[in-house]
Formats: C-alpha cells, structure tokens, sequence
C-alpha cells in the first residue's frame, strides 16, 4: 500500500501496478488529464509534475522541517515514489478563478501557443518559483531546458518566468501552498511516523509483480540479498525506460530513494562521499565546489527533471557506455563503496565496468557511497579538472563523446595523468596509452599531438546516429588541444558557452511585462 | 436628445456613459495583442485535447503495428495470435476494410493497411483494438508476419537516376539559361542534400471514432484538415459524406504533419469502430508516430549559376530533387513550391528550374510548414554566398545586388533604380514582383542590427581566438502566399447571434496553436464592434462549416477571416437596415461602436438591440464565403500568378562556433518582418520567433538518420533534437515591419503569418558557414549539407583547414 498526497488529499493505493508510471496514474486512474504525454521516455517534459517531500539532512532545511518542491517527469516516475510525498499538478495551481502566477505569466507573456507542453512548462516554472528567490538567466534555462515547446521559440516563455516573479512578489500574496504550508508539513510528517511502522512487505504487488521500498541499508541489504534478481530502482530515469519504451515487465523493484543513510553526502578533508541514492541535483553543490567543470558536466546531464530523480548510484548502476558521470568520476579516481548482504567492499570506479552493461558487482550486491578525493587545495590555482561533453544539441542530449581530463603538472612535466572517456568503447574507461604518451612527458604541443595519436590505441570507436566514428575520435583528440589551452591559457574562450562568449550569469533582465512587442503596425495601420 | 431604448433601466447605464463608451475604441477588435482565446485554459490543464475526453464504458484502444523492412511482398499475415491475448476486441488487416483501402490524398497510392506489398519501414499492417493500448499493443506483436524482401531504393540519388518518380517532372523557364551560362563572366556549381524534418508536434497523431445510427460516424481527431478526414473516413467506409461528422477543437501542435497524415489514424479508428460498434481511439506513441508518418521532404538539388563581376545572376540552372517517400501524397504541391521559391528575393535572369519527385521506400513525405519552399529558398542563399565568396565580397553586398527591384521603385541598394537595374521585377515563374518590401527592410536591418560594426568586431574576435569562430549573416524570405491548387484557396464560417447579444462563430479553420480562433474572433469583434469576449468559438466541424480547405499555405486568418467578415457583414447589413427602419433614421445613421448601436439619437447596447432585432423577426444567423481573387497558374506554359500576394522577412544571425567539435550557438538574431497591417501583433510576434527557431532546428540540430535497412534511426525526442530553450538566439530581437499594410485586399490589409518566417532561420545556416569561411579568410565557400550538425561543421572546418594549408604550402613552393 502507498499513502501520498494528491495535492491535498490522501491518497491510499493497494491494488495498482506497480510497474504504472504517475503520468498513466494520473491520466487513467484519477482521470486527472491536464499532464500530458508527449513523448513517455522523458525527453519533453510536457508531462511535468511538481512533488513536495520533506526536507531531509541533504536539503537546504533542517530535517522534516521545510517542503522541498522537484519538477520530476511523471512519464518516468514509478508510481511507488509517490509514497510518502505531495504530488502537485497543473489542475492545483489554480485558486478558485485566480490563475497561480506560474499561470497567470504564461498567459500575459503569451507563452501558450498550442499549449500541449505548456501544463509541463507551468509546473517548471512553479518549482523554480519555490526554489528560487532571484533567478538568473542561467537559473531560468536551467529549470526549463527539460520541456520541449515546439511553437513559440521559448522567448515568451523566458518572459514569462520573469513576470512570474513579479505576479509572486508585487502583491505579495503568498500562494495555497504557502498558506497551507503548515497543515501540509503536518500531512507529511504524519505519513513519515506512520511509514516507520510499516512492516518490510512489498509496498506494492499485482501478480507477480512487487516493489520494496526499504528504509534502512540493512533492510535493503537483507532484501537484496534475497530477491538478486530484483531490479534496484534509484531514481529509475533509465530504468523506467525498460518499461515505457521496450514494454518489459520489471517484476520486482526495490526502491533505494527511501533509505535516508544512502542519500547522505558528506565532504572531509580529504573526500567527498556521496549516497548513492542522493539526486544529482544534490551532488551539484558538493562537486561543484571542488571540481567546477563536474558542475558544469551536471548542467548539460539530461535535464533538471531527470536530474532531480536521477542518482549518482544509478547512472553508475545501469553501466550505460554514454552516462555522463563515470568518465568523470574515473578521471577523478573515485571509488565506490558496494555491499552485499553484510559484507562490504570498495574499489575504484575504473575496475567496476568490464564489458557493456556487465559490471564487477555481485548478484545482489549494491552500490552504498560514491567516494571521490577532494582538490588539492593546497595550490592557488583551480582544479586541473576538465571535462568536454559532445553532442547534437547542447542541452539535454546523450553525449556522442564525453571526456574528462585530470592532469597534474608540475614544473612543465605531466607528473600524473588520468584521462577518460565515455562514447568511445562499450564502457567508460581510462585512455591508457594517451596517459602513458604524456606522463614524464614536457606539457608541451608535440606532447599533446603525441598523445594525440596514442588515443588509436585506447579506442576504436563505433558509427551511430548520434556521430560517426571518425568525428568521435577526432573531437576526443582535439579535447587534448583544448585541455593543453585551457590550463595554459585560461583567458582564452574555448566554449560556445564561455562568459567570455555569453554572459548568462547576469541578474535577471527587467521586467519583460514592459516589453510589450514591438509592433506598431496594429495600431497606426487600422485606420 | 439621445435615447436609451432599455427595458430596465435600473440595471443598465445611462445614455451619457453609453455614449461615452460608444466613443472609445474596441480594446479586443483588430490590431489588438489579444490574448490566445484558449491560454488559460491551456494554463490550468482544462484545455481539452482528443486523448483527453471522456471514455466510454465500451471504449476501444487501438493500436497498429508496422511493418520492420522497406520494401517486400508479405507471404503471412497471421492474426489469430492476437486474439489470445485477453481483452482483444479485434484486429484488422486491409481485407477487413469495408469500403476503400486508399487513403491517398490527391492521387492514389496509400493503402491504410499494407495490402500484399510493403513499402517502408514502418507501414501500418494491422490494427488491434483493445479494453486498453497496452493490451492491444501486446496482442498486435503477436501476430506472425513473414516477408519475402525486395530490392528497396532508399536514397534519392538512386531514384532520381533511374527516374524512379511518384509523378511527373515539372520545369519553369526563362530566357535560355544554357546561353547565359556559357556567357556569363563566372560561374558555379555544387550539389547539396537538403535534409528532412519531423514535425515533432508535441500531441502525436489522435483520432476517436463514435458509431453513429445510420452506419455513421463522429470523429474526433486532431487534424489540421477535418473535411479531408471525412471523405476519407467515409470512403474507408464505404459511407456517404453526410453520414460523417468530424470534430477538430484544438491541436497539440500541426505544422503540416496532420494536412493529410491524420487520416491514417481517423480511419483506423473508424474502421474498428464500424467493425465492432464500440467507440474507438487510437494515439500513436511517439516512436510509432516518427515512424509512420511522413516528414519534411528531404532534396537533393543540383545547380549551376552565372554572374557578372558585381556577383548579379545571369544565368541559373537548378535542379530541384524531391524524397517523396513511397507514395504521391502532397508531394507534386510541394516541389511545385521548392520550385516557384527558388528564387528567393532575387531575380534570376534566365534560368531554368526542374523539379523532380523522387520515389523511395521511405514513408511518404508530406506537408510542413513553408511545403518545400524552404527546401528551394535556401538555395540561392547558399548561392549567395558562394558568389560573395569568389569574388571576395560581403555576401549582404552580393544580396543586395541580385535583390528584386522594390514597389517604390529602388533596387537592392535602396537607391533609385538605374539603368542596369530594369525589369528586374518578374519571377521565373513570371509573376510581377509587385510589393517588394525588401529593399527598405534590409536597409533597416542593416541599420539596426550594426552591421558592419559587428562585422569588424567578427573579424576582430576571430583574429584573436583560435578555437571559436563567430560568424555573422543577413538573409531575406520572399514567401509567395495563396495555395498553389487555386481551388483550394476558399474558406467558410458560420455565426449566430443569440438574443443575449453573444456570438458563437465558426470557420472551416483549424486551430493549432497558431491564434486562427483568436484572430478570426477579433475580426468578427471588429465587425460587430463587440468585446472578444463576447465570441464564442467551438470546435471546427464538418457539420457546421462543409467542404473546407485544409489550414495550411499559412492561409488561415486569410481565407477564413475574410469569410467570417462576409458571414458578419451579411449579418450586420441586416441589422443595420433593421435599425434605420425602426428607429426611422438613414443607413448612413447607424453605427456600431465599442459594445452600442448608435441609430440616429438613439442608443442602446450591443445586446440589446439585438434582441430588438430578434422581436422584430430579423435574422441573426448567416454564412459566410471567401475566395481568393485574381489568382491562377498555366502549367502548360509554367507562368502564372500562383500568389496573391508575397510576405517578405529579413534576420542577420550571428553565431560562434567550435573549431575543435564543431559546437555552436546562436549568440544573436535581428528580425524584421512584413504582416502587412497586423491583426494580433503578439500572435504575430509569436509566429516570427517560433518559426524562426524552428527553422533554424531544421538547418542545424534536427537530423533524421535512418540505417541501410531504411528503418528511421531517430524515433524520439532522445535521438531527435529540437532546440530546447538554450538554443534560442541568446540576444533575440523581432520587430515587425511597420506602416505597410498590405496593398492587396486581404482581411483587414493584414498578411499571411505562419510560414515564412521560418526560413529566416536560414540566417543561422549562413553565419555558421560565414564563421566557417573565416578559417579561409571567407576566399573559400564551405560546402556544407543540412542540416549544419555539429559533425558537419566540424568536417566543414577540417575541409577548410586543410585548403588553407594546401594554398600555404603552395605560397612556399612559388
């Protein structure tokens, strides 16, 4: 049984599939069809939802204190994650007759063309609302580079997230979920006591079909253990996929997002140790910190939506050959902490992979931590990390080539060098000649051609329609000459998206509600 | 002394705040940024699509699978399978078609369900209907399909060498362009693939079918074309037209896709339903959409240009290469308009334009916005700039000097026409070029988007950057407006007045997101000189508005706003001669003004006076009708006025790009765009920028790949890309022309809205290639295909890389 709320209502569910994602929930079983299907693989984002969860360790809030609002792609939400949480949709916004302003901006802006994706763009625009004060333009593009719009050119739209803030802040007029914020917190907190009475049984089950929600890592140890064969959903944006797109029955799941110890990040001196069930948008910070090309990596990761359900564990987990994460962590020399029934071990990510989809981890053995070594902080300059993601289109694409370079360079020699790549090989994995051409070698241009060439030796890639294998291995070549300017000279634009190319940090514009078109035709041509 | 003639007069206000308000404008009437009639709605998810409505107790779900080879004759078709599956109702293949296979829209040729032959990747075979679409998903897999394959042609080299064709081949001529090529001081030639698009609609193709008594059938379907549903729902059938009715109320996004392709869907739901008497839906998921349905033609074009030392054309030799895909489809409409745009903005001197239709084991291509115009247009721009590129001048002087002549009689320049300049004013189609707007809207956007500064800046930047390149270009459209089969070019409405005063309106338009209903609304709240709100329109339906024209050609406002002003016109004659009657005043005395009736001294409100009119058994319902004028086509002799009227834009896009990966991004993009005297400049506004950042998809992240099987590579939005919100221009600036109303008579002087602008994308083409050719210090052309993926540019900059390094060594060796 799941217990969530639909909005306000609880809402208590026994007897549904647990393979239903909430987009199917929401449309064919509560008849709620104002979130849309646009593509069910959660690449449009015209079927967003907003969840409300309470707040926990790795939150801004203090435990339980506070709602924290993620716009998820219910096309790829097993019904099972609503357990315990708020589920907001499009049809909640409104008061009465009043439009929210995440609404209300849509329509002044005339964001609305068609207005198939437009549910799923007002609740990007409603979770950006409640996660952030002052937006900048980069923030804005962030929260809706998710949802495709397909009429409008998106510039109404970015108008519209502006106007909305005005609509929020000009009359000051807190919205329901403010207002209410009190008694919903309430709602919440009671369902988190009564879950921790619950027994460890299936949370739900149809037939053969079941879903574990452990809420313990001995739990899910014991569990695991128990039923290897069961699929370990952690955040479930791949996974989902399986059912969505290629129609398979997962019969049993076993949900990690609940168990609190796995979505722990802690940094110390010397690592920063990530759950593996912690969000992606949650490792932000942490790794950013440290590493600020891994931030900006995360940015193009998918989209906020898969960001905001997606795991660190996971993308590992799935052994994806293009998943973004693991070339970056294998160049930073992370290691993974994996457990099996009582029994633990760690080893380095680079040993973790070993053919496509085939991984070191035992049956029923599962990832716990993600430990990557903090930056060398004792150097004035930043972290030599770089990481160089290839694809169609900037923003929420799969990578063709992905790179991650990590040189340490001391008195013009390559002391260390720990280069990796993703889309070149069946796995992630280390460029083993190309590091081999540069250690002990000058860091000069005929090291970088040298290492160039010894990068024929690491990989032999494959044609798809994402980029053919000639263009794959020549942009992971020309990454070396871009890593060799980038370190060497840092005043140099080498991104499309460089501050020196594009400023998309500045505060946001004025009000665009001004901004009124430009035409004048109507007015003086009607005569 | 003005009299209210109310009833209660407690309730309404006096004559002197009547006479007040009758003085002020319309705030919602016409030339008004009125907002989308359905925006709110949309906003709050009340907005009704077709997967949306409510479900019969007795509903089907159906489902069909397609076929996973090109081109094969099927030696088994075994549904019996399916039927094992639990909560099968039925399954259906071509033989259990009552009425006729053919679906094709203008010639024959697209079975509704594969009879005997495949012919792409992807054909429908059968179709199960089930309690649920999962359930008729799994029992349709089940069937046990055997093949026998066939050679497949599937490039369009291939069948335009063996003349493989889905209809004939077309020329347009004039002069003898053989002569002025050979004449001509410099010339040049190059090939190059014109890539496809999909639709991406963001609701995929849907259509619900209700049994009606009579062996009738309503349809609710989202299609940019009810009445083509009807017909061919009835002929499927085996019906007449009357005993179906279809209901189109809003689409989730059409942009051609649903001109002729949801008639697939609407008659295999209507099939099913006919067959088992329950109400039947089918919706595609996407990967089955992208698969079945047709795209933007891909082309293959081949040209041959001459030109003077100024880079003006003499001579032009073009050879324009359709993909039609396996069936005929819209496809002779669509090379006919590739080939009537491949002009552009320019006269051509003698030239001779053929258009082939390339048959191959694809699905059959189909309308999309601009119908093959910007598979044409885009061509003399390349041209353009390979001309600007040989003779080593900025590609805009180029332009400027093979610009047609402008209506007030300047050329490209802007100056007054001299003598070289004569008679450059007739298309190759020779139709007069008679309202050219383009030399003053380059001149304006030269201006205001700093040309030349921004051009120094470019080279500045270049100079100084060794990986990122920016590049900068200003192209022009020139979009002829009226559909090329001239009888389509009519429209229908119908309005009613109820006796409270409100109006319900429809028009044979369709509604896509495009603001049709708004700006049909405003302009019958501009005639009635009533609030928009006052104006109801329901959904689009072949019962209230018969044997329309499909919602395309961008004709929309055109066609169905005229009607909808005849149908008020008729409408409102009747009142006006009613009102001078009763209240004994002259025609010329009564007056509608902002919500009142003025007859004489008299005055009263909207409502009011109609229901007057009501009591005094005057009728308040009528028709309207619209077509086109003047227009018509030989094609006998290839010449003609196919167009009513052209719609002209101009946009100089600047971008920057990756010389390592070939990466870019549009940093930014000027617009200017002619509406003529606008009816909704927001609606306008709207169009212009999403056209253009459609177009620009088109040309640079938007790529169909299929494999050597012929099977579609890129089924969904994780393979395709559209631009997402980062890949609008980072700095967008629109405008739209203003003070030009349009010469011709069109609703309210204003102009065709939704297609042209989406070849201003083709800026964005430009400037990544002007950011290309700055490896060569702009001496060589980057030869390019579309669209401009970041592999392309990168192989693009190799090219260039490496002919510089040739003309060095050369240098060394000399």
């Amino acid at each position: 049984m799941i217990k969530f709320l639909l909005n306000r209502q609880l809402q208590v569910e026994e007897s549904i599939d647990p393979n239903m994602m909430v987009l199917n929930y929401l449309r064919y079983h509560t008849g709620k069809t104002g979130t849309k299907e646009g593509c069910a693989s959660g690449d449009c984002g015209a079927c967003t939802v907003v969840l409300g969860e309470l707040s926990s360790g790795t939150d801004n809030g203090e435990d339980g204190q506070q709602i924290v609002y993620k716009s998820i792609n219910s096309c790829l939400t097993f019904v099972s994650a609503l357990h315990g949480k708020q589920l907001i949709t499009v049809e909640d916004l409104q008061q009465g007759n009043k439009l929210h302003p995440a609404q209300q901006a849509m329509v002044d802006q005339h964001g609305s063309q068609c207005g198939f994706c437009t549910p799923g763009f007002v609740m990007s625009l409603f979770a950006l609302g409640k996660n952030k004060q002052n937006p900048n333009k980069a923030d804005i593009e962030q929260a809706l580079s998710g949802n495709l719009c397909r009429c409008t050119g998106y510039r109404p739209i970015v108008d519209a997230a502006h106007a909305m803030y005005e609509l929020m802040y000009e009359p000051n007029e807190p919205d329901q979920f403010e207002q209410l914020q009190q008694q919903i917190l309430q709602q919440l907190r009671d369902l988190r006591l009564e879950d921790q009475q619950r027994s460890q049984e299936a949370i739900l089950a149809l037939g053969n079909k079941k879903t574990f929600n452990p809420r313990s890592i001995d739990e899910l140890a014991s569990l695991y253990a128990a039923n290897p064969d069961a699929r370990l959903l952690a955040g479930g944006t791949d996974l989902a996929l399986e059912v969505t797109r290629f129609h398979r029955d997962i019969d049993t799941l076993i949900t990690i997002g609940e168990v609190d110890a796995l979505k722990q990040i802690q940094v110390t001196d010397s690592e920063i140790k990530l759950g593996a069930a912690a969000p992606l948008s949650q490792c932000y910070e942490v790794l950013t910190a440290d590493y600020p090309d891994f931030g900006a990596l995360l940015h193009r990761f998918a989209s906020l939506q898969i960001r905001n359900q997606g795991t660190l564990g996971g993308n590992i987990g799935n052994a994806s050959p293009v998943g973004d994460a693991p070339p970056a962590l294998i160049a930073l020399n992370a290691s993974i902490a994996l457990r099996q029934g009582n029994s633990r071990r760690t080893i380095r990510l680079e040993d973790y992979f070993i053919d496509y989809k085939i991984t070191a981890r035992q049956p029923g053995e599962f990832i716990e931590q993600i430990i990557v070594p903090r930056a060398i902080s004792n150097t004035q300059t930043t972290s030599p990390f770089r990481s160089y993601k290839i694809s169609k289109r900037i923003d929420d694409d799969i990578s063709a080539v992905l790179g991650c370079f990590n040189l340490h360079i001391e008195e013009g020699l390559v002391k260390t060098a720990r280069i990796a790549f993703g889309g070149l090989a069946a796995i992630p994995r280390r460029a083993s000649h190309c590091e081999a051409a540069l250690v002990g070698a000058p860091w000069n241009k005929s090291s970088i051609e040298f290492a160039r060439s010894a990068l024929a030796k690491d990989f032999d890639p494959i044609s798809d329609f994402r980029a053919s294998k000639e263009y794959r291995m020549l942009t992971a070549r020309n990454m070396l000459n871009r890593y060799f300017v980038e370190l060497n000279s840092p005043e140099v634009a080498t991104r499309v998206f460089s501050k020196q190319v594009v400023d998309f940090y500045q505060p946001c514009l004025p009000s665009s509600a001004e901004k009124q078109p430009t035409s004048t035709a109507g007015g003086s041509n009607h005569d | 002394m003005t009299k209210s003639m109310s009833n209660h007069p407690g309730t309404v206000p006096g004559v002197d705040e009547m006479l007040a308000q009758a003085k002020q404008d319309l705030q919602t009437g016409v030339g008004r940024s009125v907002k989308h009639e359905s925006a709110a709605k949309q906003v709050s998810g009340e907005a009704i699509y077709v997967d949306d409505r409510l479900e019969f107790p007795n509903q089907l779900h159906a489902y069909v699978r397609l076929s996973d080879c090109a081109h094969a004759r099927i030696i088994k078709l075994d549904v019996s399978p399916c039927y094992e599956i639990p909560g099968v109702a039925i399954t259906i293949t071509a033989k259990d078609v009552p009425g006729q296979l053919d679906i094709g829209a203008v010639m024959p040729g697209e079975p509704l369900l594969a009879d005997g032959t495949i012919e792409y990747y992807g054909q429908p075979l059968l179709v199960v209907a089930a309690k649920d679409q999962d359930t008729a998903r799994r029992a349709a897999m089940a069937a046990i399909i055997e093949y026998q394959s066939l050679d497949a042609i599937l490039s369009v080299e291939e069948a335009l060498e063996k003349e493989f064709f889905v209809s004939e081949p077309h020329q347009h001529k004039r002069g003898d362009s053989q002569a002025a090529l050979a004449g001509a001081r410099h010339r040049i030639s190059a090939n190059v693939h014109i890539g496809g698009q999909e639709h991406f609609y963001l609701e995929t193709q849907v259509s619900s079918a209700i049994p009606t008594e009579d062996g009738g059938m309503i349809v609710y379907t989202s299609s940019q074309h009810p009445t083509e549903i009807q017909k061919r729902v009835a002929e499927a059938l085996g019906v007449s037209f009357n005993k179906i009715q279809v209901d189109m109320r809003r689409m989730g996004g059409g942009f051609g896709g649903k001109e002729t392709q949801a008639a697939g869907p609407a008659c295999m739901a209507a099939v099913v339903a006919s067959l088992t008497g329950r109400p039947t839906k089918i919706r595609l998921p996407r990967m089955e959409d992208m698969m079945m349905t047709g795209k933007r033609h891909p082309f293959f074009n081949q040209f041959e240009v001459g030109f003077d030392d100024n880079g003006r054309i003499t001579g032009y030799d073009m050879k324009l290469a359709g993909n039609c895909g396996y069936a005929p489809d819209l496809s002779n409409s669509i090379v006919d308009r590739a080939m009537f745009h491949c002009d552009n903005a320019y006269y051509l001197g003698d030239a001779t334009i053929t258009g082939y239709r390339c048959k191959t084991h694809t699905a059959s291509n189909t309308a999309y916005r601009g119908f093959g115009g910007p598979q044409g247009l885009i061509m003399p721009e390349i041209i353009m700039d390979d001309i600007a590129r040989k003779l080593g001048k900025d590609p805009l002087e180029v332009r400027k000097h093979n610009l047609y002549n402008s209506m007030t009689g300047t050329n490209g320049f802007n100056q007054p026409l001299g003598a070289e300049d004569a008679g450059r004013d007739t298309t190759h189609y020779h139709q007069k070029v008679e309202d050219n707007l383009l030399p003053e809207m380059f001149a304006e956007l030269e201006h205001s988007s700093d040309y030349h500064q921004r051009r120094q800046q470019i080279r500045d930047f270049n100079a100084s950057n060794p990986i990122l390149k920016k590049g900068l270009a200003l192209t022009p459209v020139k979009f002829g407006i009226s559909f090329t089969a001239t009888f389509l070019n009519q429209a229908g409405a119908l309005i009613h007045i109820y006796t409270d005063g409100s109006i319900h309106l429809n028009h044979g338009g369709t509604e896509m997101g495009q603001g049709l209903n708004t700006k049909v609304a405003q302009i019958v709240a501009e005639e009635f000189q009533v609030d928009f709100n006052t104006i109801h329109i329901s959904a689009t339906n072949t019962d209230k508005v018969p044997n329309t024209s499909p919602t395309a050609a961008s004709s929309g406002a055109d066609l169905n706003g005229k009607a909808a002003q005849n149908a008020a016109h008729t409408i409102k004659q009747r009142l006006i001669e009613f009102a001078a009657r009763h209240f004994s005043v002259s025609e010329q005395e009564v007056r509608l003004a902002n919500n009142h009736v003025l007859a004489g001294d008299h005055i009263l409100p909207f409502g009011e006076f109609i229901q007057l009119a009501h009591f005094n058994q005057i009728s308040l319902s009528s028709t309207g009708f619209y077509r086109t004028p003047e227009i018509y086509y030989d094609r006998e002799s290839a010449s003609g006025r196919p167009f009513y009227y052209f719609a002209y834009g101009a946009a100089c896009s600047e971008v920057v790009i990756d010389t390592l990966t070939g990466e870019y991004k549009i940093l930014r993009a000027d617009i200017i765009h002619d509406v003529g005297a606008s009816l909704n400049p927001a609606i306008d506004i709207g169009q212009v920028e999403g056209a253009f950042v459609q177009g620009a998809g088109w040309l640079t992240s938007e790529e169909l790949v299929w494999n050597d099987q012929g099977r579609l590579l890129t089924t969904g939005p994780a393979s395709y890309k559209i631009p997402t919100i980062a890949d609008m221009p980072v700095d967008f600036r629109v405008k739209l022309v203003e003070n030009r109303k349009n010469p011709e008579d069109t609703v309210f002087h204003s102009k065709a809205v939704g297609e042209p602008p989406f070849m201003l994308g083709i800026s964005v083409f430009c400037a990544i290639k002007d950011a290309i050719a700055s490896l060569a210090d702009y001496r060589i052309s980057p030869q390019i295909d579309a669209p401009a993926t970041p592999e392309r540019v990168l192989w693009a900059v190799e090219a260039m890389k490496s002919s510089t390094d040739r003309q060095s060594a050369k240098g060394g060796d000399a």
